[in-house]
Order: structure tokens, then sequence, then C-alpha cells
């Protein structure tokens, strides 16, 4: 999660004060991990140091907190080439489960009972993000899904490492 | 230790014990023993050709093992005669599968009340009952449609209203959402869990998508025709 980023994303919706950009960060974002008041003023300054947000008058009487920030022309343009960029996929060649697996094969471990334990591990969390979706709105079933995917893949490639344990074993002893 | 194990059937639902089962020379299960209890949702996982269809069926009588011995509360399942295990499926059972269960000519009324009147069951009450679980599962305007017109979305509510219709104690479904896309399968297992929660049944839900056992209470994996528990070891070598 980009912080800078994503305040500048709600910024690009409307003028707003840090107070009301913590709110709806925490609301729609936050997802348990409020953000620090102190890193939302931080980053504003900073936004404002580059000159992707404008810093308005603060309001007469008011502290920090009452200033208005309003998103640059720059500032904008950041976000839209940020929001169309695709992320980049994860590299899982070097996971530390490969590494363990790859280990284990070394030290004549049980490699697949680390495997099977790890999918048991995965499947308990998929467990809670599934109860997740079922008793939370839908902004929490989103999130959930995404990480159910996430693990949906991971398991797949403990499946497919389990089936291939012989023939990796047998190339990691012999190398 | 043998001696140490409960009796056969204690405190589960349906259990297996130590089941083999060979089609000609090739071995689907060689050994396979696990339990579930009264009301739990266990998922049946595996690759594919692992042994978990073959264990379903011989769980739900379907198929009878080569040896082992299978248990509902208590009561030896594999030994009894081939007209008391059918019995024991209209009446004890139900059952979910991904293809073609449901008689396309028939409307969803008529294939939902199909247990009910095999069972003897009047008619009148049959398709009450039937007609009780239509709201239930989003079928309300779909009673007098035959089944061979409906998504593949309805075909699953319809098959899973028909077997859960004769309140069985236990629910075995083979893959149930596996011919649905992402969204609409979920739906049907959400229907179908919260049916089973309902009602107290407990459910033997095969499959290979980690995401539809996620649903379940708990996990079992079969590998080479056996049973391996949440940890890791062979069930057999923990006891």
């Amino acid at each position: 999660m980009s912080v800078p980023l994503t305040l500048l994303g709600l910024l690009q919706r409307e003028p707003s004060h840090g107070y009301d950009l913590k709110r709806d960060y925490d609301e729609y974002f936050g997802r348990g991990k409020p953000l620090p008041f102190g890193q939302v003023y931080a980053t504003l300054s900073r936004l404002a140091r580059d000159g992707k947000v404008s810093g308005g008058d603060a309001e007469p009487g008011a502290g920090p907190d009452r200033k208005r920030y309003a998103i640059t022309e720059l500032g904008a343009r950041e976000v839209d080439t940020w929001l169309a960029e695709p992320i980049e996929p994860e590299p899982h060649q070097q996971t530390l489960l490969f590494s363990k697996v790859v280990l284990a094969l070394m030290l004549d471990r049980p490699a697949e009972d680390y495997l099977d334990a790890q999918r048991a591990k995965h499947m308990q969390r998929m467990r809670q993000l599934t109860e997740v979706k079922r008793s939370g709105g839908l902004l929490d079933a989103l999130l959930a899904d995404h990480s159910l995917f996430h693990l949906e893949a991971d398991l797949r490639w403990i499946d497919v490492t389990a089936a291939r344990l012989s023939a990796l074993a047998e190339m990691v002893r012999t190398s | 230790m043998i001696t140490d194990r409960p009796a056969p059937g204690a405190g589960s639902m349906i259990e297996a014990r130590e089941i083999t089962k060979s089609f000609g020379a090739t071995p689907a299960l060689t050994g396979a023993s696990m339990s579930a209890a009264p009301g739990e949702i266990l998922a049946v996982m595996g690759p594919s050709g692992s042994g978990k269809s073959t264990l379903l069926h011989c769980l739900a009588g379907i198929f009878t093992p080569d040896s082992g011995s299978v248990w509902l509360t208590g009561e030896r399942l594999d030994t009894l005669s081939d007209d008391k295990r059918t019995e024991l499926r209209r009446t004890a059972f139900g059952f979910v599968f991904q293809f073609g269960q449901l008689v396309p000519e028939l409307t969803v009324a008529d294939n939902i009340a199909l247990p009910l009147l095999l069972n003897r069951v009047k008619r009148k009450t049959a398709y009450a009952s039937a007609a009780e679980w239509l709201p239930r599962l989003g079928l309300e305007n779909l009673g007098s449609r035959r089944t061979g017109e409906l998504s593949g979305g309805q075909a699953q509510r319809v098959a899973l209203a028909r077997s859960m219709v004769a309140s069985p104690r236990v629910l075995f479904a083979d893959e149930p959402t596996g011919s649905l896309d992402t969204l609409t399968g979920e739906m049907v297992l959400e229907l179908l869990v919260g049916a089973a929660r309902e009602h107290g049944t407990t459910v033997v839900l095969v499959t290979h998508d980690a995401r539809v056992a996620a649903h379940a209470d708990r996990e079992i994996m079969v590998r080479d025709g056996k049973v391996i528990d949440r940890t890791g070891a062979a069930v057999e070598a923990a006891r």
C-alpha cells in the first residue's frame, strides 16, 4: 500500500482536511491498521514540498489539522499514471518456503511433512478469511478475496511441489 | 494401538476404518481412515486420482470396500445387504455431484420432491416440502420450469434442495461447484453450508479447490489412497 499515492487519490476526489483524509483512509484502506495522524501530516508536507498538493490557508483559530489540501496538476498526473500501471508480479522463485523445501531435501528432512503443515496453515487462514467474507461487508469481502486468491496460488505451488518432491530430492542431492 | 481406539463410530456420524478398494489391479484406497462428527462440514482434498471420490463412494455405501469397515453412528454399513444400503442412501444420505443429477424432463418441483416420493411420502406432502425449499434457495419462480432449461447455478441449487429435502443425516458433495464460475459457485456453496448448519447435517465435501474447502470446518488430504490429517502425519501412524 502506497500511503502518499493513496492520499493523493483521495484528494483527487475533492480538497480535504488532514483529519478527513485520515478518516477516509482508515475506512477504505486501513482495515484494522489506522494511519497515525503524524504520518498523515508528514506525508502531506512532503507532497506539498514536491508540488503535488497545495496547502490552502488555515482556517482562523485552527491548528494544522484545519488546513485544507488540494491536489495539483502534477499530483493528479501521478495518480493517473499509478492507477494505470500494472503491479509488478511477485517473484516467487526465491520465497522462504521454496528455500525451506530445498534445504529440507538437502538435509534429508521430511519436506513433505513441512509442506503438509504449511498447507494446513494456509487452509486455516483461508477459513478465517472465508468467515470474514461471510460476516463482513462488500469491502471486507473484496479484500478477503484478494488474500484468498493469493493463498490459493501458494497452495497450488505447494501441491505441485509435493508432487515433484522425489525428482527435486534427486536433483539437490546429486548436484 | 488398536486397543486404545474408541469403539467404531463412537462420537462420529460417519467413519471409515482402514478401508481398501481396488479396481482390477489398480489400488484406489490403501488403508484409509477418517471420521466426521455430527454436524461437521469436512472437506476431503487431494489430487486427481488420489482416491478421494472412491472414499466418498465407500462412505456412502455406493462402493463396498475390499477390506476395512464403514460406520454410520455406530452401525456398520459396509456389511449391510444391497437393499439395506440402498434404503440407507435414500433415507439417511443426500448427494450433490458436479453434473447430471437432475432429470431434465421433470420440473424443478418434481426433481426436488423425487427423494420423498421414492421414500413413499404422500404426493401432497412431498410437493409441499419441495415448495418450502424454493424460496430458501432463490428458486421461487422456477417450480414449474423443466430442469433442462436452467442455468448451471440454478440447476445446482435444485440439486441442493433435492439432496436436503429428505433431511439427510449426511450430505455427500463431490465437486458441487466444479462446473460453475467463481461467484455462482460461492453462492451455491454458501447455500449448501447454510442449509447444512441449519439442519445439523454432516457434510462430506470432496474438492480439489482450496477456496471451496475453506468453507468447511476441517479438511483432510487423500494421497495415494491414504488419509493424511492436518498436521501432515498419516492418521494411521498417529494412532
